[in-house]
C-alpha cells in the first residue's frame, strides 16, 4: 500500500525570521520565550500589588481600630482586588502565558508557536487588561468591593464600593483578559496538537505540557461563560438591562429593575469559576511531576494514569460548579447531583497523589530547592484537597460556608500549593532560561519560611471556621460565639502573614543577583530527560534548535534506566537495543 | 532529611493543633445533628488520609533520599497497586458521601407541620414576620413597599392582615417545634447564619428560599449575615430567642399584625390631617 506523506510542521521547511532590532527581539518579540517573560515579569509584578493588598487585609483583620486609613470599603476593596488579581491576573496568566509559552514548544520539539504573531498580539491585550485594571485603582471611589465572585445585585448598587466606575473598569479588565487569553490558548492547543517534532507522539509528552494543555483547552470552554456575565452586568450597569436585577429596593430608592436573576450569574460565574480552580491546578499538578520525576531520579509512577487523570479531572471539572453554590438559594436537589460529581473528581485526584507518593518511594531524592518546593506542594495539596471534600460533602458545607473553613481550604489548594509549584519550577528551569544558577543558600532560606509560614497562617483558619467565624468581615465586632482566643489567633496569623510577606524578598534578591553573578549553570545541569534541556544553546536562541529539529525515541521519564550509562537517557537519544524501554 | 522530619513534625503538630485547639464547633441548639455527624465522619476519613500520605512522604524521603553509591529503581506502573488504591479511595469517599447524603436529604425534607417564619434582609438589617392566625404569609412584593408598608405585604391580600411584623432585629421562636425559615432579601443577597443552628441559607432578592430546622435549646444567639451584602455587612446582626411555649407566646401577643400597623398608621394620618385642619393657617383661610 503507497502511503502519501505531507509536509508537517516537523518537516521544518520554512525557514526562521530572526529579528533584526533590539525592539524586535525583546519588545514586539514573537519569540514564545520573550513572551513567555513578559508575561511572567507582569503576571509577578500585579501579583505583588494583589500581595500587598492580602497583607493590609490581614492588618486589619489581626488588628482591628488601629489603621485608620482601612475603612470597610477599602477592606472590602482589599478582598475584591487581591483575590481576582491572584486567580485570574497572576496564577492563570503565569502558568499558561508564563509557562505555557516558555515550556510547550521547547518540550514538544517546536521552533515556535504555531502563530507566533497572534501570541505577540495575546501578551499584549493581556497587559492592556492589568493597566485597565489598574487604572481602577485611581478612579473617583476606587475599584470595585463587590467580593472577587462580583455577586450582582450589590456588585451595582450603592452600598458597595467601586459601583460607580472600579466595577465597569473590572468587567472591560476581564473581557480584555479573556479576548487575550483566547489568542494565547489557541496558539498553546494547536501548537500540541500541531508542532511536535517527529516521534512526539502524545503519551509521549511530559505531564507539564499534558497539564498545560488540558487546561488551555478548559480554558478555551470556561472562559465565554465569564465574558458573557461580563457583558450582561456591563449591560445590567450601563444599559438599564435586567439580567442578573430582579425589582429591589436599594437604600430606600427602586432603581427600577426587574425579573433578572442573580443566581443565573452566579451559575455563568461558577461554570467559568470551577473549571478555573483546575485550569490553574492541573498546569501546577503536570509541572510538579515533572519536577518530583527528574529531583528523584526516577521515572513517573504511573505515567499514562497521570496522563488519563489529567484528562478525566478536566472534563469533571466542568460538572462540579454548583458545589459552589449548595447555599445559594438554587433548587436544593441540585445538591445531590452536585456532591457526587464533586467526590467523585476525588478520585483521579487521588491518584495523582499516590503515583507522586510512588514516584518518590525507591528513588534517589535529591533535595535541591526545586525538590523542597515539590515535596511541599504534596503536603499542602494533601491538605488543601482533603479539606475540599468538606465543602464538597453538601450538608457539611451548610455550617462552613462563607466561614474562615472556605478561606482557608481555597488559600491552600489553589493559593498556595500553586504559588508553590510555581516557585519550584522558577528554580528548576531558571538555569535554563537565564543560564546561570541561583543561589542555594538564598533559596532555601526562602523556602523554610514560605513552607512553614503559610501553614500557620492557614492551619488555624480552618478551626476558626470550624468554629463558625464568617469571612469577608471588615472587624469581627463584639460577638458573643467567638471568644477571645479566635481574637489572638487572628494576631498571630497577621504575625505569620507578615513574615512570609517580608521572606519573598529573599526571592527576588536571588533572582536579580543570580541573573548576574549566579555562577554558569551550563547544559542541563540536572540531567533531565525531557527535550527543553537539550537545545544546542543555553539559553535556548530564537528557533530554538539550530539548524535541524530533535527527533523523539522515547517518553520524558527514562531514569534510572537499568544498564544504562548514565542515570538518564534524554528523550531524543535512540534506543539501545540491549537496553528495556517504555513502551510508549 | 530535614524536610522529611519537619513534614514529621507538621503532621504531629496537626493533631496536637486539633486536639488542643479550643476553636470548634459551637454546642449544638438544633436538630442538625446529622451535620455534624457527617462533618465528623469527613473529618475522620479525611484525618486517615492525610496522616497516612505525609507520614509516607516523610518515610520516602527519609530512606530514599541521594546518598553515595545509592540508585533509583526502575519500575514504570504497577496496575494492580493502582487499581487497589483506586478501590480504597472510592470507599472512603462512599463512606463519606453517604452520610452528608443522608443528612441532606433531612435538610431538603420540610416536615409537614413546620410552622412557617419569614425573614426578611436590607442592607443592614433583619425584619421578621410571622403568618398569623390563618397560618400563612400574606403575598409581598417591592411594587408594595413603602415607609407605611416596610415588608411590601399586598395591602389587597387578606392572608396579609393578620401577619405579624417584627420591625426590630430580635425573632422568637418557641422550643422543640420545627421551623420552616422562609427568607426573602429587599436590596441584595443576604445570608441568615446562626452557628449554632448550623443550617443557613441565602437570602435572594426577587425569589422566596427556605430551609428549616427544629430549635433544640433555649437561649439568645447571635443571627449574622454569611454573604457579603456590602460596607455593613460585618455589621448587620440580630438575635433569635429561643423559649419555651408559654414565653414565647406572651411575646406573640405584645407583636402588632399588619392590619393593626395599617389601622394605626390610617389613624395617626387622620389624627395628623384634623391637627391640620385645626390649626389655623398663617393669613386665614
Amino acid at each position: 500500500m503507497a502511503t502519501v506523506t505531507h509536509p508537517t510542521l516537523a518537516d521544518d521547511l520554512t525557514p526562521l525570521h530572526h529579528p533584526t532590532t533590539w525592539i524586535g527581539k525583546y519588545v514586539w518579540s514573537q519569540d514564545h520565550k520573550v513572551i513567555a517573560i513578559q508575561y511572567s515579569l507582569t503576571a509577578i509584578a500585579i501579583g505583588l500589588v494583589a500581595l500587598v493588598l492580602s497583607v493590609l487585609m490581614r492588618l486589619q483583620l489581626g488588628f482591628p481600630d488601629t489603621f485608620a486609613f482601612i475603612q470597610p470599603e477599602n477592606y472590602l476593596q482589599y478582598v475584591t482586588m487581591h483575590g481576582m488579581i491572584m486567580v485570574v491576573y497572576l496564577l492563570t496568566a503565569l502558568l499558561l502565558g508564563g509557562f505555557g509559552n516558555y515550556l510547550i514548544p521547547l518540550m514538544v520539539g517546536a521552533r515556535d508557536m504555531v502563530f507566533p504573531y497572534v501570541n505577540m498580539l495575546s501578551y499584549w491585550v493581556y497587559l492592556l487588561a492589568v493597566l485597565v485594571l489598574v487604572a481602577s485603582f485611581f478612579v473617583p471611589g476606587g475599584p470595585t468591593g463587590a467580593g472577587w465572585t462580583l455577586y450582582p445585585p450589590q456588585t451595582i448598587l450603592e452600598g458597595t464600593p467601586g459601583n460607580d466606575w472600579g466595577i465597569i473598569l473590572m468587567l472591560v479588565s476581564l473581557a480584555l483578559f479573556i479576548v487575550g487569553f483566547t489568542m494565547g490558548g489557541l496558539n498553546y492547543v494547536v501548537t500540541v496538537l500541531q508542532a511536535r517534532t517527529k516521534g512526539m507522539t502524545l503519551m509521549r509528552m511530559p505531564c507539564a505540557v499534558w497539564g498545560i494543555f488540558v487546561a488551555a483547552i478548559m480554558a478555551l470552554l470556561a472562559f465565554p461563560a465569564l465574558f458573557v456575565a461580563c457583558i450582561m452586568m456591563l449591560l445590567d450597569r450601563l444599559a438599564g438591562t435586567s439580567f442578573f436585577m430582579p425589582a429591589l429596593m436599594s437604600m430606600g430608592n427602586n432603581p427600577g429593575y426587574e425579573g433578572g436573576s442573580p443566581i443565573l450569574f452566579q451559575h455563568l460565574f461558577w461554570f467559568f469559576g470551577h473549571p478555573e480552580v483546575y485550569i490553574v491546578a492541573l498546569p501546577a499538578f503536570g509541572i510538579v511531576s515533572d519536577l518530583i520525576s527528574v529531583h528523584a531520579r526516577k521515572n513517573l509512577f504511573g505515567y499514562r494514569m497521570m496522563v488519563w487523570a489529567i484528562v478525566i479531572i478536566g472534563a469533571l471539572s466542568f460538572f462540579v460548579w454548583a458545589h459552589h453554590m449548595y447555599v445559594s438559594g438554587m433548587n436544593p436537589y441540585f445538591g445531590f447531583f452536585f456532591a457526587t460529581s464533586t467526590l467523585i473528581i476525588a478520585v483521579p485526584t487521588a491518584i495523582k497523589v499516590y503515583n507522586w507518593l510512588l514516584t518518590l518511594w525507591r528513588g534517589d531524592i535529591h533535595l535541591r530547592v526545586p525538590m523542597l518546593f515539590a515535596i511541599a506542594f504534596l503536603f499542602t495539596f494533601i491538605h488543601g484537597g482533603l479539606t475540599g471534600l468538606f465543602l464538597g460533602n453538601v450538608s457539611v458545607d451548610v455550617p462552613l460556608s462563607d466561614t474562615f473553613f472556605v478561606v482557608g481550604h481555597f488559600h491552600m489548594v489553589m493559593g498556595v500549593s500553586p504559588i508553590i509549584v510555581i516557585f519550584g519550577a522558577i528554580y528548576h528551569w531558571y538555569p535554563l532560561i537565564t543560564g546561570r544558577m541561583y543561589n542555594e543558600t538564598l533559596g532555601q532560606i526562602h523556602f523554610w519560611i514560605t513552607f512553614i509560614g503559610v501553614y500557620v497562617i492557614y492551619l488555624p483558619m480552618h478551626y476558626l471556621g470550624f468554629l463558625g467565624v464568617p469571612r469577608r468581615y471588615y472587624a469581627l465586632g463584639e460577638t458573643a460565639f467567638i471568644p477571645q482566643s479566635a481574637h489572638v489567633a487572628n494576631q498571630v496569623i497577621t504575625i505569620a502573614a507578615l513574615v512570609v510577606f517580608a521572606a519573598q524578598a529573599v526571592f527576588f534578591v536571588n533572582m536579580i543577583w543570580s541573573l548576574f553573578r549566579g555562577p554558569r549553570a551550563g547544559h542541563n545541569p540536572w540531567g533531565a530527560a525531557s527535550l527543553e534541556w537539550q537545545t544546542p544553546d543555553v539559553p535556548p536562541k530564537h528557533g530554538n534548535w539550530g539548524e535541524k529539529l530533535p527527533v523523539v525515541h522515547r517518553w520524558a521519564y527514562d531514569y534510572s534506566v537499568p544498564g544504562a550509562p548514565r542515570d538518564f537517557i534524554a528523550q531524543n537519544e535512540p534506543h539501545d537495543p540491549a537496553l528495556k524501554h517504555h513502551p510508549t | 532529611m530535614a524536610v522529611a522530619v519537619v513534614i514529621a513534625l507538621l503532621v504531629l503538630g496537626s493533631i496536637l493543633f486539633h486536639v488542643l485547639s479550643p476553636w470548634w464547633l459551637t454546642p449544638i441548639a438544633s436538630n442538625w445533628g446529622s451535620i455534624d455527624t457527617a462533618l465528623i465522619i469527613t473529618l475522620y476519613i479525611c484525618a486517615v488520609a492525610f496522616v497516612g500520605l505525609n507520614l509516607f512522604l516523610a518515610l520516602a524521603i527519609l530512606k530514599y533520599r541521594a546518598r553515595a553509591g545509592h540508585k533509583a529503581h526502575y519500575e514504570p506502573e504497577n496496575a494492580r497497586l493502582e487499581k487497589q488504591l483506586t478501590l480504597w479511595t472510592g470507599i472512603g469517599i462512599a463512606g463519606m458521601l453517604a452520610p452528608g447524603l443522608i443528612a441532606w436529604n433531612e435538610y431538603v425534607t420540610v416536615p409537614d407541620d413546620a410552622t412557617v417564619i419569614e425573614a426578611t434582609g436590607q442592607q443592614w438589617q433583619w425584619g421578621f414576620r410571622f403568618p398569623g392566625r390563618d397560618g400563612v404569609l400574606g403575598t409581598a412584593a417591592i411594587a408594595h413597599m413603602g415607609p407605611d408598608n416596610p415588608f411590601g405585604i399586598n395591602p389587597k391580600d387578606p392572608h396579609g392582615r393578620d401577619d405579624v411584623l417584627i420591625e426590630t432585629n430580635e425573632l422568637h421562636m418557641p422550643i422543640g417545634r420545627p421551623v420552616k425559615m422562609v427568607l426573602r432579601s429587599k436590596d441584595v443577597l443576604h445570608d441568615f447564619y446562626v452557628p449554632q443552628f448550623r443550617a443557613k441559607m441565602d437570602l435572594v432578592p426577587g425569589i422566596v428560599t427556605y430551609f428549616w430546622m427544629t430549635p433544640t435549646r433555649t437561649g439568645t444567639f447571635e443571627i449574622l449575615c454569611a454573604e457579603l451584602c456590602g460596607v455593613g455587612h460585618h455589621e448587620m446582626r440580630g438575635t433569635v430567642v429561643v423559649e419555651p411555649q408559654a414565653a414565647f407566646d406572651t411575646w406573640m401577643a405584645e407583636q402588632m399584625t399588619f392590619g393593626q400597623v395599617l389601622a394605626q398608621n390610617e389613624t395617626a394620618r387622620a389624627t395628623q390631617l384634623a391637627r391640620a385642619d385645626a390649626t389655623p393657617g398663617i393669613g386665614g383661610r
